[in-house]
């Protein structure tokens, strides 16, 4: 017997999307340099959203020279001023957080859901958290002087774009820099939503400037030479090339990069909460997570019924409408995004895999994936090896807890990790071993302003969140 | 008498695993005073010696990393007491190398093992001033703690041959790393000495690892080398340190770039929170 769902979509009128939008510099939008633009479409039906500013270096050098001029003021101020001002912000969000989720849901694709009961509500948190930082840094442990370092070059990634902004603009102008950031090419709207919660918190020009554009941008802006500050989310290899720009130079750099996280399920764990567990490990937000649980690790004496339970489970997920309020998985964020899902998924099939999705159909219009699974992985793989980034689960077995540890630990990424067992001492253990930068424990892919995110090894170095995310913005360390 | 006894001359060897080997290519290199005096032919790396200490440093990885702090921090401690009854030659050794006078030799030297005391005393207690409780919004308990990069490559001061020396490897090894050290290129008695030192301390074999020679010529592989987690650049100039860093970044090595440091000044946490990873596990609250 089968249960249908009325379709409960979201409204979209609280969104008023503008059919062109300019960049943000010293507080006003204007025209990109030689009148570029780009446009950007909604992934779940391919609509043209708006058309946006293409930054060329000039304009790229036009706002680091106004977030430059802004700094002097800015990092001048009392710190109990600055912190009104990032509280003033983390109110404004909460007042727009159904806009913004809307906005958010269909530049970006992932269910209303996800946008409205986590990335909204953290985003907040975000600047929250930091804006009681700004008049507390001598007690932060750096020193009883701590200073900014001056112009923040940010650039992030399309999969949690205003979460992603939260995460570099707040603690950047609580520690008193001021910031040039970059969001996503193909999800630059809700950066440019925030430009407009500046203005309505009074922010002085210059403090925050958004510029859009491509790689090409992003490029411009972290090798300019008044960036004294460069912070990056995204893939591995950017990554690696961005540390290679700034050899040699005075920049500091932090980078939150990629990953291939084990999810580590032991013959203990309750299997139902596992599943769970194993489901928004790879499915939230359609699997593009950098921390995503993209390599299950399962006993092999509970392997069959833990698949079995998964596989009933993923049954039940409903792919669609992103606005839908009872869709688990929405949109792929990109048309590139899905080729490179694909090309993987097929590797896997080529190199041996077996390949498993429910039944599920998929509209017409946008870029969709099934939720997928793999079993009869060998660590050797590619699809064992490297990031997926969609709704991918690569299913490998274990015996005992020391080769449970050697397959989680053998990649070259470090980023999360996942265990599930009732044994609290195994759990201490485990968590121990793994190297990694987060380590979830019978929980996973929960985020909190407090606390401190990013890698070990090639994931990337710097930590966001929590007091040790105000290093990345201080001359200390 | 004994004005006339012909001294006995040491052979420098190179410290890898625990061992003295030569440089397996046989080279070997003249170190002079600061009068240009010959003082002892040092062994010229390679750059196997230099993938022959990442081995060796990774190996002694896990036994290091996973000591208690409790007792990184009393091997350490005992480093300290050996070097305390080598003094004189640690002195002599750093007059030499550096043109000093005995007292100013003198004085590094004691700067030296007290800086030494100083770090070992940080292994239990970094983990309280870097790690922290996590007030979540939500019922879990979330705690960050710091963890050893990994295998760090040191290129030691050039200038200062054992008060920079101790400066730059305490910090990185007292957190539970493990050091392949470049030592001055023109000076690297004292650091051949220390290895003698360690040898007969309690601390593991491959916990460091202390490599002579030209230091452009062993750096290339170490910031090149897939194992090695990070490397500290105190020892290179500007070109070579912006190469190194380029290099580095293939494997994205946490670095520590090279500025302007005065040795004998307090040298903060710096040095020993750099080489550390932040680790935050999370988990449910529940009856």
């Amino acid at each position: 017997m089968t249960f249908a769902y009325a379709p409960a979509p979201e409204s979209r009128s609280v969104v008023d999307i503008a059919p062109s939008y300019g960049l943000f510099i010293d507080g006003e939008f204007t025209e990109a340099a030689g009148a570029k633009v780009f446009k950007t479409v909604s992934p779940a039906s391919e609509e043209v959203l708006s058309e946006v500013a293409h930054a060329a270096a000039e304009d790229v050098d036009r706002a680091v020279r106004a977030a430059r001029k802004a700094f002097e003021k800015w990092s001048a101020l009392p710190g109990a001023e600055r912190a009104k001002y990032l509280f003033r912000i983390a109110r404004i969000i909460q007042e727009r957080s159904r806009e913004l989720a809307v906005l958010e849901t269909l530049d970006n694709g992932k269910p209303i859901r996800e946008s409205r009961d986590s990335d909204l509500p953290l985003v907040a948190a975000h600047f929250f958290y930091y804006a009681g930082w700004a008049d507390k840094l001598p007690y932060a442990g750096f020193g009883a002087d701590p200073r900014p370092l001056g112009v923040a070059g940010q650039v992030i990634p399309w999969n949690f774009p205003l979460l992603m902004l939260a995460w570099k603009i707040a603690p950047a102008l609580a520690a008193g820099n001021t910031v040039v950031l970059k969001p996503a090419e193909t999800t630059p709207l809700s950066a440019l939503f925030f430009a407009d919660i500046c203005r309505q918190a009074g922010l002085p020009k210059g403090v925050v400037n958004i510029i859009t554009g491509d790689g090409s941008t992003g490029a411009e802006l972290v090798t300019h030479p008044g960036v004294d500050k460069v912070a990056f989310t995204g893939s591995t290899e950017v990554g690696k090339a961005i540390a290679r720009t700034v050899a040699g130079t005075d920049k500091k750099l932090t980078l939150e990069l990629g990953g291939k996280a084990a999810n580590i399920v032991f013959d203990d764990a309750p299997v139902d909460q596992a599943v769970e567990g194993i489901v928004n490990g790879i499915f939230f937000n359609q699997g593009h997570v950098c921390c995503a649980g993209s390599r299950l690790l399962v006993q092999e004496s509970v392997a069959d019924e833990i698949l079995d339970a998964l596989k009933r489970r993923m049954s039940t997920l409903r792919v669609g409408d992103p606005l839908d309020k009872n869709t688990d998985i929405g949109a792929i964020n990109s048309p590139e995004q899905l080729a490179r899902i694909r090309e993987l998924a097929d590797a896997g099939e080529a190199e041996g895999a077996e390949r498993w999705a429910p039944s599920c159909e998929l509209p017409s219009t946008g870029y969709w994936f099934a939720p997928t699974l793999f079993t009869g992985v060998t660590q050797a793989h590619r699809i064992a090896r490297e990031e997926i980034f969609g709704p991918v689960l690569s299913v490998l077995t274990f015996r005992t807890p020391a080769e449970a540890v050697e397959k989680a630990n053998n990649t070259p990424y470090g980023l999360s990790a996942g265990v599930w067992t009732e044994k609290g001492s195994r759990i201490l253990w485990m968590a121990d071993k793994l190297r990694a930068g987060i380590v979830w424990a019978n929980t996973f892919n929960k985020f909190d302003p407090a606390s401190p995110f990013g890698g070990y090894k090639e994931s990337g170095f710097g930590r966001e969140g929590g007091r040790h995310g105000l290093e990345a913005y201080l001359n200390v360390g | 008498m004994s004005a006339d006894r012909l001294s006995v001359l040491k052979t420098y060897k190179l410290y890898v695993g625990g061992k003295f080997p030569r440089s397996e290519s046989g080279r070997v290199y003249e170190v002079t005073d600061s009068k240009g005096d010959w003082l002892a032919n040092a062994p010229l790396s390679s750059r196997k010696d230099a993938r022959d200490a990442v081995v060796a440093a990774r190996k002694a990885f896990g036994g290091w990393s996973g000591a208690t702090a409790y007792n990184r921090g009393q091997v350490l401690y005992r480093v300290a007491e050996m070097l305390e009854g080598r003094r004189d030659q640690f002195v002599s050794e750093v007059a030499e190398a550096e043109g000093l006078s005995k007292a100013k030799a003198t004085a590094q030297v004691d700067a030296a093992v007290d800086r030494w005391v100083w770090y070992a005393g940080w292994s239990d207690k970094v983990a309280q001033i870097a790690g922290s409780a996590n007030p979540v919004a939500g019922p879990f308990f979330n705690l960050s703690t710091p963890e050893p990069t990994g295998v760090v490559a040191v290129l030691a001061p050039q200038d200062s041959s054992f008060l920079g020396l101790v400066s730059v490897l305490a910090p990185a090894i007292v957190t539970g790393n493990t050091a392949v050290v470049v030592a001055s290129e023109k000076s690297p008695l004292p650091a051949l000495s220390l290895a003698e030192v360690l040898a007969t301390s309690d601390v593991p074999g491959g916990v460091v690892n202390v490599l002579s020679g030209r230091t452009g010529e062993i750096a290339a592989p170490l910031a090149a080398h897939q194992d090695v987690n990070a490397i500290d650049l105190a020892g290179a100039g500007p070109e070579l340190a912006k190469e190194l860093e380029a290099s580095a970044a293939d494997n994205l090595k946490r670095v520590l770039r090279p500025r302007p440091a005065d040795w004998s000044a307090d040298p903060g946490t710096e040095r020993l929170l750099a080489f550390l990873e932040t680790k935050t596990v999370w988990h449910p609250m529940g009856a």
